[in-house]
């Protein structure tokens, strides 16, 4: 299999073209993933900028999930699923048997559709990813990983007198943020959202979205959502999914106001979905 | 067009009118206030149904008690009477100077104590008076004798524990009895009842003022320990094993079936188990805790492993994914998060087991722990019984003296049970509490 296919390369140019230069972090080849006999993603290309944030938009049931969750091996998880394919992070094969998937999931955080907080104290939700890798050392050095990483989401002002509360006590996009921040302490290099906001309000939908943009650059983003005004105001970088493939990719100015492909106008213009 | 736009009402004769005046509904009618009716009463009758239920089980319960208590409790004394004893004039030939010595021992076994109290008795009251004290009214001499030598220089008065008849004579359970034992009960200052400290700290006796729950409460104590100790682990691990590892196929189906079996089977086969394997295979010593303990543990482990799957299961799988999705291990998936959630769930079905297990008689026969033993065992291979084989053994016993005695076993078994349960409630609030 050649490491990069003619399609990627039209990418890549019209990519450079749109002006944001971009170094690739992570690099998809012909993934395929089925569960049991449905073939949830076929055959997918794609590869995933450093600086920028990439969205994944598409209807219900597309593969975008799925995708996603491919990029650091959360698939393995579930027993029907069954994926080939070659994923790449920084040139090595994450499916390799000499990569380690606990480091991978380090490297490669995640962050889910439903917050998820663990239910202990804010405080111990946010140390366990460094403490279970050995990243701190010592207590001073925890409390100093802890608040870098709730102030980097934007949670440090409201939960700074009540790291002993338990993280499950917070409102919705308080929950999402923390998970955001217990996701950041292992420092990954690579941070996958899937719908972080789909199941809050409108505020805290634009505390997160804002959050994206003050994240960008430090970490390559990778967020599914189904709200394309939120692709739109977060991504540089949108690919479509529509069943199981992907349809188009480019610079999201272009997606949203030039789509090359059908199906991707009659998606953004409403036509389904 | 716009046909296709109208919903489609199946309706018969739509041709005339496709969409039929809708009659308002009127909801004060007869009959619609008849249901209301009817749905209030219904209501009504099942509240009522349940409080009924629960009366009727408080009352079960509170009879139990009642009973269990009204005759338990008089077990838990017992009555004295008072010898006085001239030492100097009896036939007790005790050196004071040999129970200074290490000979101790040798020179009380070698004195007639017993006859010396018995010739007291009669003494004080007649000839029929050595039927007045207890078989172990003696130990009670000897010890105080141990206890204080210079107290044979003179008369002393004792508080010797009475006969069974005398007994029961004073707590007015015996109006058969002779006329003598009615006439001591009622003589003043010859009889007092105080607390049967003997019973709790005694073994099993054929005698029912000497016999003891303790020796059976230990038992128990022991045979509790290996049970916990083996089926708790073994049966936390086997559930998360079977709901965190295993691989969904046929062999997994059938050792999913057989624990559920292994729950409902009688627990006397366990017994036979126990009997063909511990004893007759590995040849463990016979009436041990330790080999009661893992028969119990045998019928115990399924029911946690059960009660373990069910609360594994329960804890949400977005929990899992977070700890993996940050790069936890599978191993610290279970042990930071799945077993510490699940916990609660976990104790709750070992309390079940436990309690089930503490109650058992029937497989504890089969492997001998049904034998009469007059001391409380020193270890887990030590011959012993547990509580309610001993409230099964006294039931059988023809001396009326233990009718009490097991009530007052009855009462310690169903005090250890709370005293277990309390401790396991309290740790699992303890648990949920911390998540």
């Amino acid at each position: 299999m050649s490491p990069v296919n003619d399609q990627s390369l039209n990418e890549m140019a019209g990519h450079h073209q749109a002006g944001t230069a971009d170094a690739v972090k992570m690099i998809a080849r012909h993934v395929s993933v089925s569960y049991g006999d449905k073939l949830a993603v076929d055959g997918v290309s794609i590869d995933i900028g450093t600086e920028n944030v990439t969205a994944f938009i598409g209807p219900s049931g597309c593969g975008k999930s799925t995708f996603l969750r491919t990029l650091n091996r959360m698939n393995d998880t579930i027993p029907a699923a069954r994926s080939t394919g070659r994923i790449e992070l920084d040139g090595e094969d994450i499916y390799s048997p000499s990569m380690d998937v606990v480091q991978l999931r380090a490297r490669v955080g995640m962050v889910f559709q439903k917050p998820n907080p663990f239910p202990k104290s804010i405080y111990e939700n946010v140390a366990y990813g460094p403490r279970i890798h050995g990243l701190a050392r010592g207590k001073a050095d925890l409390d100093t990983v802890v608040e870098r990483s709730l102030k980097r989401a934007g949670l440090w002002e409201e939960v700074k007198d009540r790291l002993t509360d338990s993280g499950t006590a917070l409102s919705g996009g308080q929950q999402q943020r923390l998970c955001i921040a217990r996701a950041i302490a292992v420092d990954p290099e690579v941070i996958l959202m899937d719908e972080p906001a789909s199941a809050l309000d409108p505020i805290a939908t634009a505390k997160i979205e804002e959050l994206i943009h003050e994240l960008r650059g430090r970490y390559a983003i990778v967020i599914v959502t189904h709200n394309m005004q939120q692709a739109a105001r977060v991504s540089q970088r949108t690919a479509f999914f529509h069943l199981g493939k992907l349809v188009e990719y480019g610079d999201t100015s272009q997606i949203f106001t030039n789509p090359k492909a059908e199906r991707t106008k009659d998606y953004i213009t409403g036509r389904y979905g | 067009m716009s046909d296709s736009l109208v919903p489609q009402l199946p309706i018969a004769g739509g041709v005339h009118s496709p969409q039929p005046e809708r009659v308002p509904t009127d909801w004060k009618t007869g009959s619609m206030q008849g249901r209301i009716r009817r749905r209030y009463a219904s209501e009504r009758r099942f509240r009522l149904l349940g409080l009924a239920a629960i009366a009727l089980s408080v009352s079960f319960l509170a009879f139990l008690l009642v009973t269990m208590l009204g005759n338990g409790l008089r077990g838990f004394t017992e009555t004295q009477i008072r010898v006085p004893i001239d030492f100097p004039r009896s036939t007790l030939i005790l050196d004071p100077a040999a129970l200074e010595g290490i000979d101790a021992k040798a020179a009380m076994a070698g004195a007639d104590i017993d006859g010396t109290v018995a010739a007291a008795a009669s003494a004080r009251f007649g000839r029929q008076g050595p039927a007045l004290l207890s078989d172990a009214a003696w130990v009670r001499v000897r010890d105080a004798i141990a206890d204080d030598p210079s107290i044979l220089s003179g008369r002393q008065e004792f508080w010797l524990p009475a006969s069974t008849t005398l007994d029961l004579v004073k707590k007015g359970k015996a109006p058969e009895a002779k006329p003598f034992f009615h006439q001591i009960a009622a003589l003043d200052g010859a009889t007092r009842t105080r607390l049967n400290t003997n019973f709790l700290t005694g073994a099993d006796a054929t005698d029912p003022t000497v016999a003891g729950i303790w020796g059976a409460f230990k038992g128990s104590l022991l045979t509790m320990l290996v049970t916990l100790a083996l089926a708790f682990p073994i049966g936390v691990f086997s559930a998360v094993y079977l709901e965190e590892y295993a691989p969904r196929n046929r062999w997994t189906d059938l050792i999913e079936v057989s624990i559920n079996n292994l729950a409902a089977v009688p627990s006397i086969i366990f017994g036979l188990l126990g009997l063909a394997v511990f004893l007759n295979l590995m040849h463990l010593p016979r009436s041990a805790p330790l080999v009661g303990g893992l028969t119990l543990a045998l019928m115990t482990m399924p029911v946690i492993v059960i009660a373990g799957r069910n609360a594994i299961k329960s804890v949400p799988p977005s929990i899992r994914d977070a700890a993996l999705g940050i790069g936890a291990s599978r191993v610290q998936v279970v042990f930071h998060h799945v077993i510490p959630l699940a916990l609660p769930g976990i104790l709750t079905g070992t309390i079940i087991g436990m309690a089930r297990a503490l109650g058992e008689t029937a497989p504890l026969l089969m492997i001998g722990m049904r034998a009469f033993i007059a001391s409380p065992p020193g270890g887990l291979t030590d011959p012993g019984t547990v509580l309610p084989v001993q409230v099964f053994l006294w039931s059988d016993e023809v001396s009326r003296g233990f009718v009490e005695k097991t009530s007052a076993a009855i009462i310690v078994l169903l005090v250890f049970l709370l005293a277990m349960n309390g401790l396991a409630i309290y740790l699992r609030n303890k648990f949920e509490r911390r998540w």
